[in-house]
């Protein structure tokens, strides 16, 4: 059996560019080997994590134990594609249990999950206890295969590993159009004809397969996280199924490289938890950091909005303040804005600046005045919101203050379009409920524009 | 407008109502479920909440309630908040929420009822059994009393829910869909239950489907979709106008735009102003 | 007193108490709940050890406790802001803890004196040997020896669990069959939510000297099950659930004396078998119904 050799360590720093330099080539496979479980497992779990079912890695991954012991015992071998079918078999048994407890019996879901992980699980630990107590050669390190532990891997294990992993993302790839369906709406792709239970045999074949094969690397209890965790991750950087399961399959391979390179620095440490760790700080990084859909985006876009509708609030008083004095340009104070609308002066000196900034108001010794392009902005948003008092009031049966509280809201988000069909629906009135007239939707011109009329 | 003040018409002014609700709105997962919502309920009658699928009703139901959270709006039972007054109120859920297969016998469930009265340690007294033991037997369950609930038909399953609110001893009934999916003589049951609280002076509000049996079982009709539509005394509410205005989608740009609003997260930006 | 008597007692408690608890989860199909907080708790035996320096009792179970509510708490959350589902929520947050855990056990194994399968699986045939004393002052020898320290832990988080249960009774029923009706009628389910982590928390750390992580969800989860497919009322769930444990208890220790193998994993796989049998022998009955309707 040959686990990669540890060179004295000099220092870490040695240690971690000799990891890079790749002068050990059992190192470069394993390496290998590590990344291609990642991205498969990844992949393949992206589908149960779909069908939401995306423990079920876990359990399978337990139920994978007995099947180890049994096939060590009777064929007294360690030969991985022994182990593997062994472990593939009693997975599988397990798979059909989680599958056929809901369907038969009073047991819900989430525990036949619960229970075919612990009891296939303690069988297998009650049959290594046994091996472990028995006079045989070749039993030491089965129980590696809890934790993982990539420098126990031999070169069959190896091969082994890439086979499969290579099977299947290719059957992946092939089958992609297929599961996807599958995964989004089954009834309906049954309806044009896909022979889905076919479909569901592999997609449960190849999960089971997967789990199997990286039980060794990254162990038993911990090989759940490796199905689940790059998916969930991944979900939060796009929206396109194939775009996530590729950056699913990349932080799963990222991830692989992190472990195997820490397992290597520190062979008694098992290699499982490592992969795990770095998989869950990935993800706690896609949850905040995520460009469209990460906690912090979300807040910023928060805050934008927010500021958008006080700047908004704030164009739409300065017309009233002007309609009231009949248009004439007359500079306004804060005060006289803040009898209208109630804002705090800090918020109402920033949204002023940040009005400034924009063009759409000066500030001057005298006061606050708006620009020609404040004034059409300002138009453009008052005509809204009384139209759409105007519409309420017609269509909903609110008292005038709801009518008015809601447009006051609606109005930051109508769009030219449906102004335009508004406009149409209320036949054209000229006053809003409150009495002040609606202004017309000037084609581009506006009384300041130097007089330019069309 | 009979939306916001007591049936003045028939019973001189009433002390309370059973049931207030002002300016009412309620979300669902960042969807506007209903908005500003505000009505008055009589005593002693029976009321009829009705509205197209998805309009709001059962959340209504569940809101007034404290079972979901409410975004604005105040409610209140017999003028005071629901805190107050749990013990006189009594909630009729939709068969869909339980766990039939719960281990658990009818009489049990019915049991249950009392529970409200109890203290954290406390067992059901002898009394509290009498209650549910006569529950069972207004509602003609009695002989099923030590039946499990899994093994009961949907009418059976309905009149043990409601022997349960009978149990206790409420004076105001809400009940989600109570005849929805029961046979007739269920359905008759029901009805029989109806004439008998009213006749006690309790006031009942059903969420109800089926237009066809809504003027005929109930006093009053409160019109929803996504918002108040009408609300009063069926003669005077039950008209085609009505009806179109509820089922007849007029609103949808409103109800759009009001969907896109609470999308964009627009209520609170506008409120933290 | 003979060790096995230790042993045996220390299982019969440990199976009781995981027995009570897991009718709830079951109930409340919070079974998955449960696996996490019983891998999650490693973490906080771990750290509250290496923080306070200490083993006794109450610390341990306050640390279990706090990562336990913290695990359930984190999933909660992850699943409600982080939008994710809620049962990958789960899954991320307890093999993360749980990865930590092993991380740290592993670098300081030195000074923790739990090794990575020992967690994993225990071993309670050990248990006699690590013994709790009673007064002595600095030299512990010179105590009074009341018996294992695991049998201690045990009996204390089973007399918590079986009072708890026996006071709240009712209330724990309406909130496990209808919590909306629980909510109508004012009760605080989020509170007695947190309640039964907290149970769950205890037991499993308690648990874990004796039989270790895995096997905890086993006999949380499978007694209570088979006691869900014949009882017909909560009571009865609950006792038949211990009566189940108790069983795999007895059956588990005889054969694992028979066949030298872990007494935990015996104990956990004939409540399996106990399982399986009750199942079959519904299923036939569900035969001979059908073939006498058939008739």
């Amino acid at each position: 059996m040959t686990g990669f050799e540890l060179f004295p360590p000099p220092s870490l720093w040695q240690n971690w560019l000799s990891f890079w330099r790749f002068e050990d080539m059992n190192l470069l496979w394993v390496l290998m080997g590590s990344i291609l479980l990642g991205m498969s497992a990844s992949v393949i779990g992206g589908f149960a994590f779909l069908r939401k079912r995306a423990l079920i890695g876990d359990a399978l991954a337990h139920a994978a134990l007995p099947g180890v012991m049994m096939a060590f015992l009777l064929f007294q071998t360690r030969d991985p594609l022994v182990i593997f079918i062994g472990a593939l078999c009693s997975s599988f048994i397990g798979f059909f249990l989680i599958d056929w407890l809901p369907k038969n019996t009073k047991l819900k879901a989430d525990a036949a999950l619960a229970i075919t992980l612990s009891f296939f699980f303690a069988l297998g630990l009650m049959l290594l206890s046994f091996i472990q107590g028995l006079e045989v050669s070749n039993k030491s390190g089965l129980d590696k295969i809890l934790f993982g532990q990539a420098a126990a891997m031999t070169d069959g294990d190896i091969k082994l590993l890439g086979y499969v992993t290579i099977f299947v993302l290719i059957t992946v790839v092939l089958f992609f159009q297929k599961f996807r369906l599958i995964a989004f709406n089954q009834s309906y792709a049954r309806t044009i004809g896909i022979a889905v239970n076919r479909y569901e045999l592999l997609l449960a074949l190849l999960i089971v397969m997967s789990v199997v094969v990286g039980l060794q690397l990254v162990g038993v209890v911990l090989m759940a996280a490796v199905l689940l965790t790059p998916m969930a991750a991944a979900r939060f950087w796009s929206n396109q199924l194939a775009t996530i399961l590729i950056i699913a399959s990349l932080l799963g391979g990222f991830s692989a490289i992190i472990s195997t390179q820490i397992s290597y620095l520190a062979p008694a440490m098992p290699t499982g938890p490592w992969m795990v760790v770095s998989l869950s700080i990935l993800f706690i990084l896609s949850l905040l950091f995520a460009p469209q859909k990460g906690l912090l985006k979300r807040y910023f876009d928060y805050q934008n909005l927010r500021q958008k509708v006080a700047e908004e609030n704030i164009l739409r008083t300065l017309y009233k303040l002007l309609e009231r004095k009949d248009f004439k340009d007359k500079p306004f104070t804060l005060a006289d804005i803040q009898s209208f609308r109630n804002m705090p002066s800090h918020c109402l000196q920033n949204t002023l600046k940040l009005l400034e900034k924009k063009g759409f108001a000066q500030r001057t010794f005298q006061g606050i005045t708006l620009t020609p392009e404040g004034f059409e902005k300002a138009t453009q948003l008052t005509r809204r919101h009384r139209l759409w008092e105007s519409y309420l009031n017609e269509q909903a049966d609110l008292s005038p203050e709801q009518v008015h509280q809601h447009a006051e809201r609606i109005e930051h988000i109508l769009t030219e379009a449906q102004e335009t069909q508004l406009q149409q629906e209320l036949s054209n009135s000229l006053h809003d409920p409150h009495g002040n007239q609606i202004p017309r939707k000037a084609e581009p011109t506006s009384v300041e524009r130097g007089g330019e009329k069309i | 407008m009979s939306k916001n003040s007591a049936d003045k018409n028939s019973s001189p002014p009433l002390p309370f109502a059973p049931l207030s609700v002002s300016n009412l709105s309620m979300r669902y997962h960042h969807k506007p479920v209903l908005t500003d919502v505000s009505f008055t309920v009589p005593e002693g009658k029976t009321i009829a909440i009705v509205g197209p699928n998805g309009a709001g009703k059962s959340t209504l139901l569940k809101g007034v309630m404290g079972l979901e959270p409410i975004l604005d709006g105040e409610v209140q039972f017999f003028g005071e908040p629901l805190t107050n007054k749990r013990l006189a109120i009594a909630y009729v859920p939709q068969r869909e929420e339980i766990d039939w297969d719960f281990p658990i016998n009818v009489f049990d469930v019915v049991l249950m009822g009392r529970h409200g009265q109890l203290k954290l340690w406390q067992r059901p007294s002898q009394m509290d059994k009498e209650i549910a033991k006569q529950a069972l037997q207004d509602l003609k369950m009695w002989d099923f009393k030590d039946r499990q609930i899994s093994e009961l038909s949907g009418g059976q399953q309905q009149r043990v829910f409601l022997a349960r609110a009978l149990a206790q001893k409420a004076s105001l009934y809400l009940m989600d869909e109570p005849f929805a999916g029961v046979d007739v003589s269920t359905e008759k049951a029901i009805i029989e239950l109806f004439k008998a609280l009213k006749a006690q002076g309790k006031t009942i509000i059903c969420v109800h489907h089926d237009l066809n049996t809504v003027g005929e079982y109930f006093d009053w009709i409160i019109f929803i979709n996504a918002r108040l539509v009408a609300a009063g005394p069926v003669e005077t509410v039950l008209t085609k106008e009505n009806l179109n205005k509820t089922y007849g989608g007029r609103l949808s740009l409103l109800n759009d735009l009001t969907e896109t609003m609470y999308r964009t997260q627009l209520n609170r930006a506008h409120d933290d102003d | 007193m003979s060790n096995d008597i230790w042993i045996l007692a220390t299982a019969s408690l440990v199976a009781a108490a995981c027995a009570l608890v897991g009718v709830f989860l079951i109930l409340r199909r919070q079974a998955l709940m449960g696996d996490a907080i019983s891998h999650s708790v490693l973490l906080g035996l771990v750290l509250a050890y290496l923080i306070t320096d200490s083993r006794a009792l109450p610390i341990m179970l306050g640390g279990a406790v706090i990562i336990g509510l913290l695990t359930a708490w984190l999933s909660d959350t992850l699943s409600r802001i982080g939008k994710v589902q809620s049962d990958a929520s789960i899954g991320i947050v307890f093999t993360f803890f749980f990865a930590i855990g092993v991380i740290l056990v592993s670098l300081y194994a030195g000074q923790i004196d739990l090794d990575q399968e020992c967690v994993l699986y225990g071993e309670i045939a050990f248990i006699p040997f690590d013994t709790l004393h009673i007064g002595g002052g600095e030299n512990l020898e010179d105590g009074f020896e009341i018996g294992p320290r695991a049998f201690w832990a045990i009996a204390v988080v089973f007399v918590i669990v079986l009072i708890s249960i026996i006071i709240t009774f009712n209330r724990l029923q309406t909130v496990a069959f209808h919590p909306n009706l629980a909510l109508s009628l004012g009760v605080n389910i989020v509170f007695w939510h947190y309640f039964l982590m907290t149970l769950v928390s205890m037991t499993t750390v308690a648990s874990f000297d004796a039989v270790g992580a895995i096997l905890v969800v086993a006999l949380l989860v499978i007694p209570a099950s088979s006691a869900y497919l014949i009882a017909k009322s909560l009571k009865t769930m609950l006792w038949l659930a211990v009566g189940y444990s108790q069983a795999s208890v007895a059956i588990g220790y005889t054969v694992a004396y028979q066949l030298d193998s872990s007494i935990s994993a015996s104990i956990a796989v004939s409540s399996g078998v106990l399982l399986f049998l009750t199942v079959a022998s519904l299923q036939v009955q569900k035969q001979r119904k059908r073939a006498a309707n058939n008739v």
